[in-house]
């Protein structure tokens, strides 16, 4: 017997060539047929050197104006909608949960509600929101809220699923309803990583929530829209940076708190 | 006769698992800014009661769904699929030195910190906003939508790629390093084969997560669906819409298989029997907590 040691077999070496192989082919199709107008490309950047000079004089007065106002509005958008979509994610995430609901067709009915929740983009949501509830912060929240019931509701119930099976026997043993096991068993376990969920989807629905504006949904967004159609770009640019620092601060925030609970 | 032994009368305990003072004032603190946000927000219970009207309506409208311009449909798709493959691929390979680079474990603080710092500004601003800035660098189409997900992307993969690298093994670098390996190789053979698994797993989901937002930077003019499905809720033709959100959802899902398939090709040695029986024979181990 004189077998040469290899890593792979030809079948998983066929196997990876004809992923490459379909990965080049998609990319050179791309190339190929995505429209691609070569003089604006080339004159980038005079247009970024453009778009700075007239950012410039940085409009700080606009801050105390509108901008603050939309900020905080921006900020009680995301928190609300976290809130509630915490409220309507930790039911479908115990539902989705197959230790805690042994039934095939309700974990899958749940799942398939986290799925479809995450499929749709949040402006998406903001626009179906927008259609139903009208332009403003009402459908901003609808829309933060709903794109985060996925997000929450597989992680919480993937957490759950975690959940070592010790003290939910001994708490079935003595003849615990459903809900004191969730209370008593499940909660604790799963505790930290809930709250770092919630404070992650905090996080970025505070991101999210800046640009829900742009299609009307209320938040610093609008201000922003506003600025861009009226080619205001130093009331963009003072729009962009409090943008930035806000984002920064939510992620020293949760970082934070982060630190201090777990 | 009974001696009366005086058994003490049973002392009222405290309810064993109440909550604790702070857990109630934190619900009450949450409640009370619920109401406080709510009114901020102009969000009443008239307003809700009245949109659940309007969603009736909406949802009359949108069914059944129309596919009558499916070439409208078709082309859009196609944009945000070139989109997401090319902003991909460019992001991939920016993201990968910019990672190695952000690495504190392995590279000089001269070389560290300005890497990060480029990943840190490429994550902070959402990519619909990073897209608007580029509709104004290289106007409007598919151009500007490839570039403002390229910065996500390195933004997503160069963080997790520096971290992951960060916490690599050091004992195979050494053992490569006394082999008397240059610099490239102990990248080569020492530190890549550690992170590959997770490599490709940021690769697929990022892939996953620009082919969601290559259907969004249309709405700001960068390319793509997202256009045509913004203008189509302006007409208020909600039967298209619902037929692009259909094909959309679609697209995600197919997109997401193939990020399975993938993670699967490279990280369990799929064959091709394996590949076409669709069920994965290899299990994951059990996760143990610490």
């Amino acid at each position: 017997m004189n077998r040469v040691w290899e890593r792979y077999s030809l079948s998983q070496r066929l196997v990876r060539f004809g992923f490459y192989f379909i990965f080049v082919a998609a990319v050179v199709q791309s190339i190929r047929h995505v429209q691609v107008i070569p003089e604006f490309l080339l004159d980038a950047p005079e247009q970024m050197a453009d778009l700075f000079s007239r950012m410039w004089p940085v409009d700080w007065a606009h801050y105390s104006g509108s901008v603050h106002d939309a900020l905080i509005e921006t900020i009680h958008i995301a928190t609300l909608g976290t809130i509630i979509s915490v409220l309507l994610a930790v039911p479908i995430g115990l539902l989705a949960a197959n230790n805690l609901t042994p039934n095939r067709l309700i974990n899958t009915f749940a799942r398939f509600i986290l799925v479809s929740s995450r499929s749709v983009n949040s402006l998406v949501w903001a626009l179906l929101f927008i259609a139903i509830f009208g332009p403003g912060p009402l459908a901003g929240t609808m829309a933060i809220a709903f794109r985060s019931i996925g997000f929450v509701g597989k992680l919480v119930g993937e957490s759950v699923e975690e959940a070592q099976r010790g003290s939910i026997e001994a708490l079935t043993s003595v003849g615990a309803s459903t809900g004191a096991q969730i209370q008593y068993g499940y909660w604790p376990q799963i505790k930290p990583a809930f709250w770092s969920i919630v404070l992650l989807r905090w996080d970025i629905n505070v991101r999210e929530s800046a640009v829900l504006g742009l299609v009307g949904a209320g938040g610093i967004g609008m201000a922003l829209d506003t600025a861009l159609n009226l080619f205001q770009w130093n009331r963009v640019a003072v729009i962009l940076i409090s943008i930035f620092v806000i984002v920064i601060l939510a992620e020293i925030i949760i970082t934070r708190i982060r630190q201090k609970i777990l | 006769m009974t001696t009366a032994t005086s058994t003490p009368a049973p002392r009222a305990h405290p309810k064993p698992f109440s909550m604790s003072l702070k857990a109630k004032c934190g619900v009450l603190l949450g409640v009370l800014y619920v109401i406080y946000a709510s009114a901020q927000l102009d969000v009443t219970l008239a307003r809700f009661v009245a949109g659940l009207g309007h969603a009736a309506t909406f949802l009359n409208r949108m069914f059944p769904p129309n596919f009558e311009r499916y070439n409208l449909l078709i082309k859009g798709l196609s944009e945000s699929l070139e989109i997401a493959v090319l902003a991909s691929t460019l992001g991939i390979f920016l993201a990968l030195p910019l990672g190695l680079l952000g690495a504190r474990n392995l590279m000089p603080g001269w070389a560290s910190w300005p890497a990060r710092t480029i990943v840190a500004f490429c994550r902070a601003l959402h990519p619909v906003i990073v897209a608007i800035l580029f509709v104004k660098a290289v106007g409007f189409g598919a151009l500007a939508g490839i570039l403002a997900l390229t910065v996500a992307s390195i933004g997503f993969i160069g963080k997790l790629f520096t971290e992951s690298i960060e916490e690599i093994s050091l004992k195979q670098v050494e053992a490569v390093r006394a082999t008397g390996a240059s610099f490239a190789n102990v990248i080569i053979f020492s530190v890549l084969p550690q992170v590959f698994p997770r490599f490709i797993g940021f690769c697929t989901y990022q892939f996953d997560s620009n082919l969601r937002n290559s259907t969004m930077v249309g709405i700001v003019g960068a390319g793509g669906i997202g256009g045509t499905l913004f203008s189509a809720f302006q007409r208020f033709d909600y039967d298209y819409v619902c037929a692009i959100l259909i094909s959309i959802i679609t697209l995600i899902m197919i997109g997401e298989l193939l990020a399975n398939v993938i993670r699967r090709v490279f990280l369990d040695n799929l064959t091709i029997a394996e590949l076409f029986k669709g069920k994965p024979t290899y299990l994951p181990p059990p996760k143990v907590r610490p």
